[in-house]
């Protein structure tokens, strides 16, 4: 089989009939495991208290937000390279679902930040990066509903997703690159020395992959969504005409 | 059970819980919308 036959956008919406139910259970599965695991039965840690259970929402949403943008960025090279209208609908339906990740990164992450360094918000690399990368989605989904010709707008909109890509990668690796600041590393890590404890790692790891299979469920959703309104809209001019 | 921080985490929690599951309700939604404005279209298309 070839990966390029699910460019088609009839046999993609198959594909998505097919698979959705499957993704959207797992998620929902994963995510009931890792949050009621991790909030119910894990201990609270001996530094941050009750706090450290804001950690299987936060870590798994800044996880998907930087991530959905490297995955809108390689849509916006294969709309580019290729001119797939999928992909650009993909990388469409795709940052609605980052930006809102991004927000609950942004937020989860001030409301653990008052008890524990006492301050909602400090222009630290890390946090700063995350804000510019929220804007970025804003922007990119302004953009998209800015242009009435949606080849432009797929021009314009993947051109604007190759540059934000560098606050998506800044984000990641901000507190490495200028190592200062109050946040502190990565909380999962290949190397286990680095992650934390294996008490809040385990739930951790079916919340990040709850909220990774959630981010998939929906873009299969909305990229199924963004095909069927693009199919009625050239209908509708069909009649208009 | 989260002692003198309880309001942080219920708080956390509850704003994930209003985001994700606003967009979940507003995708699905959309999704259904679309979904049968086509099937009219294409139903009087014929």
């Amino acid at each position: 089989m070839n990966i390029w036959e699910f460019a088609n956008p009839a046999r993609f919406t198959r594909l998505v009939s097919r698979v959705l139910p499957w993704v959207a259970g797992a998620a929902a599965l994963c995510l009931a495991v890792g949050l009621i695991w991790g909030f119910f039965f894990t201990p609270d840690d001996f530094r941050q208290g009750s706090t450290v259970k804001i950690i299987y929402i936060h870590v798994p949403a800044a996880f998907v937000a930087i991530n959905a943008w490297l995955m809108m960025f390689v849509m916006s090279l294969i709309w580019l390279i290729r001119r797939h209208h999928v992909s650009a609908l993909a990388a469409r339906a795709a940052a609605p679902v980052g930006a809102v990740m991004t927000l609950v990164a942004l937020l989860t992450g001030a409301i653990w930040g008052q008890p524990m360094w006492g301050t909602w918000w400090e222009w630290d690399p890390r946090l700063t990066s995350f804000l510019i990368l929220f804007v970025f989605y804003l922007g990119y989904i302004a953009l998209w509903q800015a242009v009435d010709e949606p080849d432009t707008a797929a021009d314009l909109t993947a051109i604007l997703c190759l540059v934000g890509s560098v606050f998506a990668l800044l984000s990641r690796y901000a507190v490495l690159i200028w190592n200062q600041g109050l946040h502190q590393g990565a909380s999962l890590s290949l190397d286990r020395e680095e992650n934390v404890a294996d008490v809040f790692y385990q739930p951790l790891l079916f919340a990040l992959a709850g909220f990774v299979l959630l981010f998939v469920a929906l873009v299969l959703l909305r990229t199924r969504t963004e095909i069927r309104a693009r199919r009625l809209r050239a209908l509708m001019l069909r009649e208009a005409v | 059970m989260l002692g003198e921080y309880a309001p942080f985490v219920l708080a956390a929690y509850g704003v994930t819980i209003a985001l994700v599951g606003g967009l979940v309700a507003l995708s699905v939604w959309r999704g259904a919308r679309v979904r049968a404005a086509l099937e009219k279209v294409e139903r009087k298309d014929g």
